[in-house]
């Protein structure tokens, strides 16, 4: 297998020492198979122990190992070094607070997914014994390709608006909401939409559509946010123009 | 959290050249004030027909200056750029499900299109130009 040597430009910053981040040149000899994070993992290794990153699966499963690759929003384990033929810049991912290096804080989108109830909601439950609700193969492929998300936060490194305001929601979490929404054992609709159609919401969406550009697992957040825009539009012509409020 | 995270601001009125798509979509939006402008263009123009013959035809003349014509060229192309980034952009927002398929996306945008392309002879048809 052939060998590179890769010429790494690693952001460091350790909150105990730094008020600032500052980069750190490292040259390391790789396979041309690696990945970013199998170079990050020989610096480590090899060369500096102190360079702290986040990683588990190394399969594109787990979603610890987003940081920015030459600027674009990436997981680590996802992104070949034969694509990148030149000094390869590494940065913790853009839009959230550093914990240190390339370690990001996730803290924001883990309170904000929390609120748009993220899990089926039954109005009435059904007994146990009546069995489980059954779902035709048409009604999964409904929801099947937002069930996809595995919450590696790409898609907030790259949301503009997000970066820019930071009360909104957000891509993944909206994604999310509408995952359920589209769901036929949901009945929860309702209660998300509080949270969902307002100008923290759908609504501070300004269809940039990076999300979907980013996303390592193609849910296509963007396409979540645009049709749950359609479908408030609708509700909201329902209640205001049609008689009796459309029910 | 840590007690010292570092906090990075985006600055507020550059963040767009930081990436090509940011600026592919900052282009998308200003095309919006040419589309707007000749929205007010045309109220001016329905102000002059009702002002009477007279005004209306100052106000056709006002529209063959060379300052007119290039702002209809840099609008038209505007608008051109705006409809056909609208236009793709649709398919991302309709999800069309016939069965256990989704109609493709080239199917929504190239609906579109047509639609488009068919009002636009029925107006210049409706304008008397052929």
């Amino acid at each position: 297998m052939k060998e590179r040597v890769i010429q790494l430009e690693v952001f460091r910053y350790n909150p105990d020492t730094d008020t600032e981040g500052h980069y750190q040149h490292y040259e390391v000899s790789c396979l041309e198979e690696w990945v970013v994070l199998d170079a990050l993992n020989k610096v480590k290794e090899t060369l500096d122990p102190t360079l702290n990153f986040r990683w588990s699966c190394h399969m594109a499963v787990c979603g610890s190992c987003g940081m920015m690759i030459n600027g674009e929003p990436k997981l680590a384990c996802h992104t070949f070094l034969r694509n990148y033929p030149g000094t390869i810049r590494v940065e913790p991912l853009v839009h959230f607070p550093v914990e240190r290096d390339l370690v990001t804080a996730p803290d924001d989108f883990m309170e904000k997914l929390k609120r748009v109830k993220p899990y089926i909601i039954r109005k009435q439950k059904q007994p146990i014994e009546q069995g489980e609700y059954k779902q035709t193969p048409k009604e999964l492929l409904r929801f099947r390709q937002y069930a996809m998300c595995i919450n590696c936060t790409l898609c907030y490194a790259a949301c503009p608006e997000y970066g820019l305001t930071k009360h909104f929601i957000g891509p993944a979490a909206l994604a999310l909401a509408h995952r359920y929404n589209q769901d036929s054992r949901d009945q929860g609709r309702d209660e998300r939409q509080e949270v969902v159609a307002t100008k923290e919401g759908i609504w501070e969406c300004t269809f940039v559509g990076a999300c979907s550009e980013v996303c390592p697992v193609h849910v296509d957040p963007a396409s979540a946010l645009q049709q749950m825009k359609i479908a408030s539009s609708f509700d909201w012509i329902k209640e205001h123009l049609l008689p009796g409020g459309g029910k | 959290m840590s007690q010292k995270p570092l906090i990075r601001e985006v600055p507020p009125t550059s963040w767009y050249f930081r990436h090509p798509r940011y600026l592919r979509y900052m282009s998308r939006e200003v095309t919006s004030i040419f589309v707007g402008a000749y929205c007010v263009l045309l109220v001016f123009g329905l102000g002059a027909l009702a002002g009477g013959k007279e005004s209306y035809e100052s106000f056709l003349l006002a529209l063959q200056s060379p300052l007119s014509i290039a702002f209809h060229v840099l609008a038209f192309i505007a608008a051109l750029y705006h409809a056909t980034t609208w236009f793709n952009a649709t398919q991302v927002a309709m999800k069309i499900q016939i069965g256990e398929d989704f109609v493709p996306g080239s199917t929504i945008t190239g609906a579109h299109y047509v639609i488009w392309a068919v009002l636009s002879v029925i107006i210049i048809l409706l304008a008397g130009v052929f």
